[in-house]
């Protein structure tokens, strides 16, 4: 089969995937400035373009773009008179490993785990705003182009474009260094990398079948940075937390949605239908958090929670004590009301429903669940439970009036009715 | 998207000799890459076929065939199953696998939803409605 230009240029995207966060970490390095190394990679996969498709795709095309790059950078530089101290830098770097033997690949390999982190801690600097983080992570270490990043959340280009050029302009005007965080520096920024990449991959896991295949590919994209991240900072237990939680998360995505799109809830879900491959990856990730001893971080304990989901054969299997203890433990790291919410599901499972709704009424005046359906819809359930089916009637069409969701609110007025003929509805 | 890649047997792979120290080395490294990138969800080699069977379905009889066979080109010495976005940068990935005077297969995995190409009514309907949403949003 003859190979044409689009084959070369499917061929050119997916080495751009592969090589593009080493050769923009590596070129940022050299000029101190992301912005400027992102731009000089662009501008080595235009050339790229240009050439392969007539001239074909060279041997080891990662190193061809370094090269092009460099060329690139050095032209650029030599042409500005006012950048003429990073000129000089930039030459002595290059005379340096220039000088240091022929093999300039190896020596870049050398530094390249350093290289990336460095990028992974820019891209996710704390003086971006969380958006602008997650665009900028997913563009420089994600491969993704800012069209793509639009599609996949549901935003025109031009707004991501302009996100990451103000990211970009953000983190040169701040002088923020292009270095890897130590010590406790290091564990105080991390949160803000597991941040990003799970809020990439939730942002992928909240896609419905009727969406574009980019969206539910963010979960794949996340879970590639988060193992990514668990070989350049396996030092640390949240890493791993991070990489189980969707790990195990991950394996139920093709459970989650019956034929005709509609959620299925994770209790309703076949279990045979999870991906074991997933799952034990998962819980091997969440071993290696284990052995960092305590204390567990919110990302472990998550994990674990999913963990007992993913153990349990069948849903009547689920040690729900356990789930309760572990949302306990959740509430007193990192304290939420929807948290508390979930602990008072676990409870009532556990427990019975009237220790679950003892929870539940906690939260009653919590202004953050003012107008969020679940609130009503669980103590509905647990009301109904207890057989007290006029309160619980009032719950559910409650919730029914707060969801957006056209099929979740159809459920709830199901349940509603079921109520109001003096039935015990059928749990969620 | 998910593609198992499978690495046929040779004739020292199926006299059970093992890959000498610097191939071994050179694919550790390769194995390396391929985790740090997170594109490896697993990987086997496997033992030679004389320690393998058959077992063949036909008129309702399942006879059990013991190993070796012959075919070596047909064999599968080992596989990996990679994570990638395309069949181009599974084939990128390849080319960089430490092999020499051999053919190695890539083979996409099904997907859920290469079974349900075709969209119900209802979910053709939402997926209209998503795009108007975000026409809106421009």
């Amino acid at each position: 089969m003859a190979v044409t230009a689009t084959d070369t240029h499917r061929t050119i995207a997916a080495l751009w995937r592969i090589e593009s966060p080493r050769l923009i970490a590596g070129l940022a390095r050299m000029v101190r400035d992301v912005g400027l190394a992102e731009d000089l990679a662009q501008d080595a996969l235009v050339v790229a373009l240009e050439r392969w498709p007539e001239a074909g795709v060279p041997d080891n095309p990662g190193a061809w773009l370094m090269a092009t790059a460099k060329h690139r950078a050095i032209d650029q530089l030599r042409r500005r008179q006012r950048l003429e101290r990073k000129h000089q830098e930039l030459g002595r770097d290059l005379e340096d490993r220039e000088g240091s033997g022929p093999d300039l690949d190896a020596a870049l390999d050398d530094d390249i785990g350093d290289d990336l982190l460095r990028l992974v801690f820019t891209a996710c600097h704390p003086s971006l705003s969380t958006e602008a983080r997650v665009a900028l992570t997913l563009r420089l270490l994600g491969g993704l182009t800012t069209e793509e990043i639009a599609r996949a959340f549901l935003v025109p280009v031009s707004t991501i474009a302009q996100r990451i050029v103000r990211a970009k302009r953000t983190l040169a005007d701040a002088r923020i260094p292009f270095e890897v965080p130590r010590g406790a520096e290091r564990a105080a920024r991390l949160p803000s990398v597991l941040e990003v990449i799970y809020l990439v991959f939730n942002e992928g896991y909240s896609a419905t079948a009727g969406d574009d295949w980019l969206r539910p590919a963010l979960c794949e994209d996340a879970l590639r940075l988060g193992r990514v991240l668990a070989g350049l900072v396996p030092d640390h237990a949240e890493v791993h937390g991070l990489a189980a939680l969707m790990e195990i998360q991950a394996s139920r995505l093709r459970a989650r949605l019956g034929p005709s799109g509609e959620p299925i809830l994770l209790l309703d879900q076949n279990r045979s239908m999870w991906d074991q491959l997933l799952i034990r990856r998962g819980l091997s990730a969440l071993e290696r958090a284990q052995s960092f001893g305590d204390p567990r971080g919110p990302y472990q304990i998550q994990a674990e929670i999913a963990a007992c989901h993913a153990r349990a054969r069948a849903a009547a299997d689920t040690d729900w004590g356990r789930i309760a203890r572990l949302y306990g433990e959740l509430m007193a790291v990192a304290p939420s009301p929807i948290v508390e919410l979930n602990r008072a599901v676990a409870v009532g499972m556990a427990d019975g429903p009237a220790a679950g709704l003892a929870v539940v009424d906690t939260l009653t005046r919590e202004p953050a669940l003012e107008n969020y359906h679940l609130l009503p819809s669980v103590r509905g359930d647990l009301l109904a439970k207890l057989g007290r089916l006029d309160q619980a009637r009032a719950e559910f069409e409650r919730a029914a009036s707060l969801t957006l969701n056209q099929r979740e609110r159809r459920m709830l007025l199901d349940r509603a009715a079921a109520c109001r003929r003096g039935e015990v509805p059928a749990s969620p | 998207m998910r593609f198992m890649v499978l690495v046929k047997a040779d004739r020292d792979s199926e006299a059970g000799k093992l890959p000498d120290k610097d191939i071994l080395t050179k694919m550790g490294n390769f194995n390396d890459e391929l985790v740090k990138a997170g594109v490896m969800l697993a990987g086997e080699g496997l033992h030679p076929s004389s320690k393998g069977v058959r077992v063949r379905f036909s008129g309702g009889k399942r006879t059990v065939i013991d190993g070796p066979f012959t075919e070596t080109k047909e064999l599968v010495a080992g596989f990996w199953l990679w994570q990638v976005k395309s069949k181009e940068e599974a084939i990128e990935w390849l080319k960089r696998a430490p092999f020499e005077g051999t053919e190695v297969e890539i083979r996409q995995v099904f997907e859920p939803e290469d079974f349900g190409a075709e969209y119900t009514p209802e979910l053709r309907a939402q997926e209209e409605r998503q795009r108007s949403q975000i026409a809106a949003k421009r």
